[in-house]
């Protein structure tokens, strides 16, 4: 494999793990836990190195997962206790562990490899560099196989628990009820959200951790009305925004994991205007197509009543700019729509119904 | 002797340190159609929560049908208010529905072709057949109700609770809901339901519960609701609707 091949599956690998959680963060509205989780590993990972003195020990993640659960417990403590609405809670949580780790960082740690730039940033391209060694054969980067493994989890508990977070997610209490503890619940995706941001912010930053986990859901939940198909188009999204922000930083030379986090938000805008459901290009085009057909409607409306008074002189297109207070431009527009629309003929300036314009008409007048 | 279907002992309950029920001590014979009356918050919801378990109350005891609630699981069904939960979520009304199988199948289980066709038979009791498919944010108020109410009855229960199911409906799924409570009674079920109309209780439910925090009195409607009762629920504010 080339090292390009491997920074692409890799990238493609972390992007699958972080979207799975990502897509319940996003239904739960608790996108900005993935925030706080990813930024608040920081002070775990410090903390853990200083205990433990090794900067490849396995415990360092294990501090750095604990950490992630303690911004959640404490979070819904401050919310539980004090009132405060979740985002203001999350928001007075993590930056104060995010700070502890920073100042930790720079007091007392300056000459180890544990800056801030790559905590937030990470650098996939040194992917390949790492190599996962078994038995003296070389298996590809450590970051491949380490995400691939949380991946395969995340996948795991997805198919397991696909039904149970549905509920727990769409009505807590019905949850409760029947015996799905949605506390337990909740705290299981949480765990998963931080053993994945844990995972995945050494090879890519945390800034692409939070893109990852909560820009491919938005984008998905634009884009379909079922929780099966959000789950499977914010999969694709997200490995379609890695390829496509690789190729991006190699044509540019620029950061990958900031290539991809843009490449999200592309794929995010472009649903914003396109989405055939809700995008706003699709409403206002909607909105303008009935707009017209309206005007369509009463123009019809109105040669009826002047048929059934037999004054064709009204039944003009001059005289629509004047009795329906149009501007000309609009009434040739709506005469030319109606035309083809097949709801009326046109005689040089007349207008005449056709039988399908009186049909209208007529309904339209029922309605 | 058959246990009643709900008794609830010495319960009070605080959200900190305000009473939201006070020393609630109430038996729920079955086969009742009973409704919970009394202003708004009175601890209508918190005394369904605290039955169901979703509420820690700070004293007293609950009782479904002689046995703690979690041993009696699958025997209730409940209707949440319609206002706590996301009608924007990805799913539709057959999925709404099948999740009322989910007590029944327990973890990891999959809904199977049994409970498909009773999500769909509770769809067609409710007179929601042709919206299966739909996506829940496109039902009107009324048929979000109408969903709720058959998600719980493919709960295949024989308690139901039910938080304000008439509240922004329209008329005709007001009537379809009272048929389908008159139904449930006649199969034996007990049906308890939180209600604010004073003027239809009469009509739809034969026992009332009438609380403010303290539980003023329970029983059949005519014997709850008189004027000395809702004067002490509501203050004078209620005297008009005893006519
Ligand atoms: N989570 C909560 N925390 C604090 N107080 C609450 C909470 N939920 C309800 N209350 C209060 O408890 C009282 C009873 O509420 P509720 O049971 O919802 O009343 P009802 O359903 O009868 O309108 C109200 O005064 C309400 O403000
Ligand atoms: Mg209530």
């Amino acid at each position: 494999m080339t090292p390009q091949l491997e920074i692409i599956i890799t990238a493609c690998i972390v992007s699958t793990a972080c979207v799975i959680p990502g897509v319940f963060l996003i239904l739960r509205r608790v996108a900005l836990m993935s925030d706080a989780i990813s930024h608040a590993i920081l002070m775990g990972i410090v903390i853990m190195f200083f205990i433990v003195k090794d900067l490849h020990s396995p415990l360092l993640m294990i501090g750095a997962v604990a950490t992630g659960i303690l911004t959640v417990l404490l979070t819904e403590w401050i919310i539980q206790s004090k009132r405060l609405k979740e985002d203001a809670a999350i928001g007075l949580v993590f930056p104060v562990f995010f700070s502890i780790g920073v100042i930790l960082i720079s007091r007392y740690a300056g000459n180890i490899h544990l800056d801030q730039d790559a905590v937030l940033l990470g650098e996939i391209a040194f992917a390949p560099f790492n190599r996962f060694l078994f038995l003296g054969r070389d298996l590809g980067p450590v970051a491949m196989w380490s995400m691939g493994a949380i991946l395969v989890m995340n996948l795991g508990l997805l198919l397991l628990f696909y039904k149970e977070l549905k509920l727990a997610t769409f009505d807590k209490a019905l949850a409760a009820t029947v015996g799905f503890s949605p506390v337990l619940l909740y705290y299981g995706l949480m765990t998963t959200v931080s053993i994945t941001a844990v995972g995945a912010f050494d090879a890519v930053g945390s800034i692409l951790v939070v893109a990852l986990m909560i820009t491919p859901p938005s984008t998905a939940y634009l884009l379909t009305d079922r929780l099966s198909r959000m789950i499977v188009l914010s999969v694709l999204i997200g490995i379609a925004s890695a390829v496509s922000g690789y190729v991006m930083a190699s044509l540019l030379d620029a950061s990958i994991a900031g290539s991809i986090a843009t490449m999200t938000g592309a794929a995010f805008l472009i649903a914003l205007f396109f989405s055939p459901k809700q995008g706003l290009l699709t409403t206002y085009l909607r909105s303008k197509h009935q707009k017209t057909d309206f005007a369509s409607k009463m123009l019809l409306v109105q040669l009826m009543v002047h048929e059934d008074q037999q004054e064709d002189f009204e039944t003009t297109v001059t005289h629509m700019v004047h009795h329906m207070d149009w501007s000309i431009k609009f009434s040739k527009k709506i005469a030319r729509y109606s035309v083809e629309k097949g709801y009326i003929t046109r005689n040089q300036d007349q207008l005449f119904l056709t039988p399908l314009g009186r049909e209208v008409a007529r309904a339209a007048i029922v309605h | 002797m058959t246990p009643p279907a709900v008794a609830v002992k010495d319960l009070t309950l605080a959200y900190r340190d305000t009473p939201v029920l006070w020393d609630i001590d109430i038996t729920i014979p079955q086969g009742v159609l009973l409704a919970i009356v009394g202003p708004n918050g009175a601890g209508k919801t918190t005394l369904i929560k605290a039955i169901l378990g979703l509420l820690k109350p700070a004293a007293g005891k609950v009782e479904i049908l002689g046995k703690p609630y979690q041993q009696q699981i699958k025997k209730v069904g409940y209707v949440p208010q319609r206002g706590t939960v996301d009608w924007d979520f990805p799913t539709d009304a057959l999925d709404v529905v099948l999740m009322g199988r989910y007590g029944h199948l327990g973890w990891f289980k999959r809904p199977g072709k049994k409970d498909y066709a009773l999500a769909l038979d509770a769809l067609d009791r409710v007179g929601m057949a042709d919206f299966a498919s739909r996506q829940i944010s496109q039902l009107s108020g009324g048929q979000q109700q109408r969903i709720f109410l058959a998600r719980a009855l493919v709960q295949d229960a024989q308690i139901y609770f039910m938080d304000e199911p008439f509240v922004g409906v329209d008329a005709a799924t007001e009537k379809a809901i009272v048929t389908l409570l008159k139904e449930l009674r006649k199969q034996g079920k007990t049906v308890i339901v939180v209600h604010h109309d004073l003027q239809t209780l009469k009509e739809y439910f034969d026992w009332a519960l009438l609380l403010n925090v303290h539980q003023i009195a329970i029983g059949p409607v005519e014997e709850v609701i008189t004027s000395d009762n809702l004067r002490k629920a509501y203050g004078g504010r209620s005297a008009f609707f005893v006519s």
